[in-house]
């Protein structure tokens, strides 16, 4: 296989890569020309998917197909909102576009509005980027003062606006329904799906929720071609993939890679193996929301969306979080937790009880005066917040919650107690105490 | 409504035009509620009753209805911050490398809990989540900037200019 080299982050070293001219130096804005040229909105949607290019937020849908949700028939208006939320535990790529490659990203939302006949868009930036909004702020201003954005783009009669949004730290806010409420100036409540926000969303109007990822893929989608997206990567999974690598790796970091890159790759050659040459012990695949993973189940493993769901958890938001040989999986289970009943925005009985019992029943481990019986409770908790990790023994029964934050919190937790359960075992037998 | 009691009755946005201009980019008032009460903290350093009686006024809904939203997010605040406002990542990648001992370090140093302000006014340290900022942990943010691969050392050296 010839070498891949990298499609979003080729040029952000460079130091002007933030700015318009930096982005027009090395083919930016290229593709919007041909496309008001050559295409109409129909095609754009039909070219996208054709390219197999699957959603970066964590969801892997496919992002042509969602855009076709649509109904034809609306009489109201159609909005975007650029997900650049960005919140998941282990992930930082999209803070690299956002300060790195904000016009490649602006493109794509140009890209997508005209597809789908959006003329004012959102970008939902997570509170504390203050910097990337600043950053944000200078290049939309200078997209609307080269007629990238506003009225009659480009001689094409096409208008359209883009409104930055800030947020104002809340994880769950990153759910695309917890964010169109968020949005709406209200808590970030997800609301029940169906109807999806493609039908109902942003003011019950059609909304489309995109990755800052997925849309910087758009221009280059347009520039060369579905089928060259395509051959990126395997029949699994296509296109070039921002990875996370952080936790105690030598070279922590933001990676380009094809999906489908090996994951002992990622972690043994751009993450250059583990601090201190230490054993791998464990690993979060795809941001804190992943099931985890045991040193001796990564063998092989390819980092797409479908091998990763058939090892039973998820290629996510592809923030590989690595734990070595010293890490103690109980006090890292707890951290977890706690992360997650913080976040719960306590709307759904299951998952505001639940986390707060998992913390309760994991301190209680981890101080040493824990019992069997708690482990036990672990998984009946983790249970009625998410389903089981098996989507064959759960016999269906997922969607326990509102939202999918349920089956978040589920997965990770138990993946740790089942796949470490005998350091679960020796604190409650020891009564370790480390407190 | 008083629920906030800080004493402070009255409260007006500064940058008149800006209030215009985010209020004109919403197909609906109530959507400029987030952007809004960020440039009422901006201005006071946190959310007085006032402040959040005149958001409500702007965007057409009950001040309790503002008053819940604000609750729901952690960037706003109802009660003063240090001029200083130092926040720990807490969160896994962070406390894998390191980021307990910078809590301790900055609690012993002004002594302060996470959650408090120094006497002085000048300090106040809270612990957050993910700060997207994983590759370079541990990482803390001051104020609105972002200080990344901290160290204690690294620490009392940023602090020096305070
Ligand atoms: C708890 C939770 C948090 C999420 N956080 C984010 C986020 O920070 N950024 C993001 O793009 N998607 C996030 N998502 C996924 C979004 O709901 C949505 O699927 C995504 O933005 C769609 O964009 P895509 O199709 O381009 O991937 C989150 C989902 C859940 C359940
Ligand atoms: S699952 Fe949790 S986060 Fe999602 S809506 Fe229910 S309570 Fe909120
Ligand atoms: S865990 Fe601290 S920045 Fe992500």
């Amino acid at each position: 296989m010839a070498v891949f080299k990298p499609i979003l982050t080729r040029y952000i070293h460079r130091k002007d890569s933030h700015t318009l001219s930096g982005y027009k130096n090395v083919g930016g804005y290229k593709a919007l020309e041909k496309m008001f040229k050559t295409m109409a909105p129909d095609e754009v949607i039909e070219e996208v998917k054709a390219s197999n290019l699957r959603g970066r937020g964590g969801a892997g849908f496919p992002t042509g197909v969602k855009w076709g949700f649509i109904p034809k028939d609306s009489q109201k208006p159609t909005y975007l909102i650029c997900n650049a939320d960005e919140g998941e535990p282990g992930t930082f790529k999209d803070r690299l576009l956002l300060s790195k490659a904000p016009h490649m990203m602006l493109e794509g939302m140009i890209i997508s509005s005209f597809a789908i006949d959006c003329h004012l868009a959102f970008i939902y930036i997570r509170g504390e980027f203050y910097q990337e909004y600043k950053v944000l702020e200078k290049a939309v201003e200078e997209a609307y003062a080269a007629n990238f954005l506003g009225k009659d783009i480009l001689g094409s009669g096409f208008d359209l606006d883009v409104v930055i949004h800030r947020g104002a730290g809340a994880y769950i806010c990153g759910e695309e329904m917890g964010l169109i409420e968020s949005l709406e100036g209200k808590r970030g409540w997800p609301r029940i799906k169906p109807p999806f926000p493609a039908v109902e969303g942003y003011l019950m109007c059609p909304t489309i929720v995109n990755n800052v990822e997925t849309l910087a893929c758009l221009p280059h989608i347009l520039n060369r071609g579905a089928d060259w997206f395509k051959s990126i990567g395997s029949e699994k999974g296509s296109g070039p993939k921002l990875y996370c690598i952080s936790g105690r790796v030598n070279n922590p970091g933001v990676y380009e890679e094809p999906l489908g890159i090996l994951l002992t790759d990622l972690i043994f050659k751009r993450g250059r193996g583990l601090i201190d040459g230490r054993e791998l012990k464990a690993v979060f695949p795809g941001g804190s929301s992943s099931a985890i993973l045991r040193a001796d189940e990564i063998d092989g493993l390819q980092m797409d969306f479908d091998s990763l769901s058939a090892a039973k958890t998820m290629l996510g938001s592809a923030g590989v979080i690595v734990m070595d040989e010293t890490v103690d999986m109980v006090s890292v289970c707890l951290n977890i937790a706690r992360f997650y009943e913080h976040e719960s925005c306590g709307q759904c009985t299951p998952c505001r009880e639940g986390t707060t019992w998992l913390v309760k029943i994991l301190n209680r481990i981890y101080q040493g005066k824990g019992s069997l019986n708690d482990i036990d409770m672990i998984f009946e908790i983790t249970d009625n917040i998410g389903g089981l990790i098996d989507p064959e023994a759960s016999g269906g029964s997922f969607g326990k919650t509102i939202c999918p934050f349920g089956e978040a919190v589920a997965w990770p937790i138990r993946s740790f107690v089942e796949k470490f359960e005998e350091e679960f075992i020796a604190y409650v037998e020891k009564g370790v105490d480390v407190s | 409504m008083n629920s906030v009691g800080d004493g402070q009755l009255t409260f007006q946005f500064s940058a008149a035009e800006r209030v215009e201009q985010i209020l004109s980019q919403y197909p609906d008032k109530r959507s400029a509620t987030l952007p809004l009460l960020h440039l009422a903290q901006e201005q006071v350093g946190y959310l007085t009753s006032a402040a959040i009686e005149t958001v409500a006024e702007l965007v057409e809904v009950h001040p309790g209805e503002i008053m819940d939203t604000v609750s729901f997010y952690t960037m706003f605040y109802t009660k003063p911050k240090g001029r200083n406002h130092i926040q720990v990542c807490q969160t896994l990648s962070c406390s894998l490398n390191g980021a307990d001992s910078l809590v301790d370090h900055i609690s012993e140093k002004y002594k302060i809990a996470p959650g408090e302000v120094s006497q002085d006014g000048k300090i106040s340290l809270v612990k957050v989540e993910c700060l997207g900022s994983c590759d370079t942990a541990p990482v803390i943010r001051i104020n609105d900037s972002y200080y990344e691969g901290m160290t204690v050392e690294k620490f009392d050296k940023i602090v020096e200019s305070f």
